[in-house]
């Protein structure tokens, strides 16, 4: 294969952002989607719960009470407008997805089924509502197929098992990117007029994530080194349930059928924390919630679990305390079948993992690093912007986990990153398409490729002094305890001394596979650098935010502060060091105001 | 009641399939051995070689827990995810190798494209060129059309069906299990209009007729597809002419 290509458009990442996005700029303009994983192994398809619409197929929904829950969700850091505008396109957006053959649970009138999910309301009575469209228990698998589906039929070029190193500017402008072909080892540079980064997040720098590998941070990390800033970085949103220890995610979608919380007492706890919508408030409060009854001794046998119920029995018995009813008015009930039935995906998980039947046992689970919030800033069109007025960088373009438009703000509901993938990946690859069409390629620079080979010299010759795989460890057990649910100043500071330390023995890393085929060694030493610039940036954000919001707990400072804090932060590298600055929020409709579930 | 934190641990015993094309004429077996739980995947325990014993051993994997696809091997001569085996199940003297029939690359990796291409020979993406509904709404279907094809929506495409059948190591005509199932999520699927052209692919060669029911798909699915039923609803189609 020739190394030096030519597109329009190229997309970095080929999840459902990735995806949707190449689906739409190919059509108006020559584009590639180059990906470090086979498209179907993207991390979009471990998602489980659902994509959320106001379909309203079961009872009464609107966009407009989406848009308060996702603000309200987003601890009022969401940008109104933004969000507002997903959440219009969102019953679209579904449709679009069923139209493409998506294969949905059916209502038994035929229509897309729908469930209750963490946060979302009908707020004329504040109880959840059934808004989260799913297939089963793995909707993120089918939205990825599907999506993959589309691009073969529609013959969009792909670059599998390639890793974009670096982002190629000239005269300020998009230039295109360069890229390691894995399976021979050989740069290749794709020269191009606009590039979309959909590279996901960066779960992978905690300790006990429900991330998968590939999840290291690539895109954002690639800007930061250019120069770029990322916005809201401190905000990360830890998951109330995932299997003790390994983090594997059990999803919200079993609180939605009525699972419960139990501490180590035998109690249900959450009333206590959200006596309204109890298990199904927002996922902050939620992992808050366990933490609490956790670091107070009531984990199960003193230790840092708790138990999901979602037995029949407990479920039913819950279920008529709460005064849940179906959309007819009868009790709420569930048999065994029904549940093996929606929600067959975790049933298997808590077999092979734990060896528990979710349907006769509780099933262990713990807080795990889940959704990176903040990233690579962007207008609601998903082009990059690069200052607090909202700059665009010419051709450049983000969507999905990767990016911050903002519409999670300081904490993500359920269903919203599902939707969040295919509305902000289609209108980047919209707009990146029409942008494509109205410049010319700017000159690629003499030797495009000299700052990735520079970046893997530096791997391959280092002392062989330190053990990649240590520092790893390291980096997760400081960001896991010292920069996780709750953040304290001087425990964050010390936790910036750790990181930078091991950044510094990181320079002592030694490559010892030499080869160029297949050298995942190489690789995973250089997502490493990745992770650890990203691990800085978090902590120092963090310590940096005086106060409480969303997931960004600070226990030193646990009051939202809207006089001072109602704003997004954009950090970025000058000179070596972090430069803190920062943009307004974007509020329409709704001033904020107490956040209680 | 189940204590977890207490899990026991153990000494194991790891012989692992290795093969440098930049080096190596022919493969070979290296051994180690290391300290695990027994609820560690065998995906773990191939992390900790690479990390502390030899960086490498190449493998692909992301998810780590049985929904990518990406980590099928041949652990203790089974086809399974590397990332659902755990160390209690498969016991403390553990061989590695690369899955069967696709050519392999390094180590554990294997050339995916031949398979790929017989996914892709399947017509695998929804085909229905009919107006939309009125309402521009939902195409319907019932919760029953539904579950007709819900087995096969399962697939994650991880290959270990098709590496563990004989079938497919004869010939190169056989599409092989995977393909079959993603034809079978199609074909059966009430809303989409792509049946007879399916159909003509699958019989036009011996793509279908050399499934000879072995039986080692479904055995080997992660994902509990029950795949030889699958192809077998293909094969009566294929002769009564009826997707029912």
């Amino acid at each position: 294969m020739n190394n030096l290509h030519q597109f329009d458009v190229v997309v970095v990442g080929a999840g459902g952002a990735g995806l949707m996005a190449g689906l739409y700029a190919s059509r108006g303009a020559k584009t590639a989607v180059i990906s470090k994983l086979y498209p179907t192994r993207s991390h979009t398809g471990a998602a489980q719960g659902g994509i959320s619409a106001a379909l309203g197929n079961y009872e009464e929904d609107k966009p407009e009470w989406h848009t308060y829950d996702t603000v309200k969700g987003s601890d009022y850091l969401g940008d109104q407008d933004a969000i507002e505008f997903m959440t219009n396109e969102a019953i679209e957006a579904v449709l679009e997805l069923e139209h493409m053959g998506l294969p949905f649970d059916r209502t038994p009138e035929g229509r897309i089924s729908q469930r209750p999910f963490g946060g979302h309301t009908n707020n004329e009575t504040g109880k959840p509502v059934r808004r989260a469209c799913h297939a089963a228990d793995r909707t993120g698998h089918m939205i990825l197929q599907t999506l993959y589906q589309q691009c073969l039929k529609n013959k969009v070029n792909f670059f599998d098992e390639f890793q974009v190193l670096d982002f190629i500017i000239v005269n300020g402008k998009t230039t295109g990117v360069v890229a390691v072909e894995l399976a021979t080892g050989e740069l290749h540079t794709f020269h191009a007029k606009a590039v979309i980064f959909a590279t996901g997040g960066h779960g992978r720098i905690f300790e006990v994530t429900s991330n998968a590998y590939a999840y290291t941070g690539d895109g954002a990390a690639v800007l930061l080194r250019r120069g770029l800033p990322l916005e809201d970085m401190e905000f990360f949103q830890f998951h109330p349930t995932g299997i003790y220890k390994l983090g594997i995610l059990i999803t919200e979608g079993v609180r939605g059928e009525g699972g419960v919380l139990i501490n180590g007492n035998g109690e249900r706890f959450m009333p206590k924390y959200a006596p309204t919508v109890k298990d199904l408030a927002s996922r902050d409060v939620v992992s808050r919630a366990i933490y609490t009854e956790i670091r107070e001794g009531r984990g199960v046998n003193g230790r840092n679990y708790v138990y999901l119920d979602v037995r029949p029995e407990s479920v039913i018995n819950y279920a008529a305390m709460d005064g849940r009813t179906n959309p007819d008015g009868s009790p709420y009930t569930i048999t065994g079948e029904q549940v093996l039935a929606k929600l067959p995906d975790i049933i298997d998980f808590c077999r092979v993992y734990l060896g528990v039947d979710p349907i006769t046992q509780m099933m262990p689970i713990q807080p795990t690093a889940h959704y990176t919030m903040g990233g690579i800033p962007t207008n609601k069109f998903g082009e990059v912007v690069i200052d607090s007025r909202n700059t665009v960088f010419p051709g450049l373009y983000a969507a999905g986990e990767c990016a911050c438009v903002s519409v999670h703000g300081a904490n993500r509901l359920g269903t919203n990153s599902l939707l969040d993938l295919v509305v902000f990946g289609k209108h980047a690859g919209l707009k990146a398409a029409e942008y494509a069409n109205g410049v010319d390629f700017e000159k690629l620079p003499d030797d495009a490729e000299a700052a990735a080979r520079s970046q893997f010299d530096s791997l391959r010759n280092g002392s062989g002094k330190e053990n990649a795989f240590d520092i790893t460890t390291g980096m997760k057990k400081v960001m896991f305890d010292d920069v996780g649910i709750y953040r304290t100043g001087a425990i964050m500071e010390s936790a910036i001394d750790k990181i930078l330390e091991l950044k510094e023995r990181f320079k002592h890393v030694r490559v010892s596979d030499t080869g160029k085929i297949f050298n995942t060694e190489l690789l995973n030493a250089w997502e490493l650098g990745n992770m650890l610039d990203i691990a800085e940036l978090v902590a120092i954000c963090a310590l940096n935010r005086t106060e409480s919001r969303g997931g960004h707990t600070r226990e030193d400072y646990p009051e939202r502060d809207d006089v001072n804090w109602l704003k997004h932060t954009l950090a970025c590298k000058e000179n070596g060091r972090i430069k803190i600055e920062y943009k307004p929020v974007v509020i329409t409709k709704y001033q904020p105001k107490a956040r209680v579930y | 009641m189940v204590w977890f934190g207490d899990e026991k641990i153990m000494e194991i015993t790891l012989k692992v399939f290795r093969y440098n094309p930049e080096v190596d004429k022919q493969f070979h077996y290296e051994t180690y051995t290391l300290e695990a739980e027994e609820t560690d995947r065998i995906l773990d325990l191939l992390e900790h070689v690479k990390g502390y014993n030899d960086g490498t051993l190449s493998f692909r994997r992301s998810c780590a827990h049985g929904v990518c696809g990406s980590d099928a091997m041949r652990i203790n001569g089974k086809n399974v995810l590397a990332c659902k085996a755990l160390v209690r199940d498969v016991g403390a003297t553990i061989t590695v190798e690369p899955i069967l029939g696709l050519k392999v690359i390094k180590d554990l990796i294997v050339d995916m494209e031949p398979f790929f291409d017989n996914y892709k020979k399947m017509l695998p993406y929804f085909i229905n060129d009919s107006p939309l509904p009125p309402d521009g709404r939902e195409r319907l279907q019932t919760p029953e059309q539904r579950a007709r094809f819900d087995d096969t929506t399962k697939c994650i495409l991880c290959a270990a069906c098709t590496t563990s059948c004989p079938s497919f190591w004869a010939s190169d005509e056989y599409y092989g299990p995977a393909a079959l199932v993603t034809a079978h999520r199609f074909i059966y699927d009430s809303r989409d209009e792509g049946a007879a052209e399916r159909m003509h692919v699958l019989t036009e060669t011996d793509g279908l007729a050399r499934c000879h029911t072995i039986y080692n798909c479904t055995n080997a699915c992660p994902r509990d597809i029950q795949i030889t039923k699958a192809i077998g609803e293909l094969k009566l189609s294929s002769l009564t002419g009826r997707i029912d």
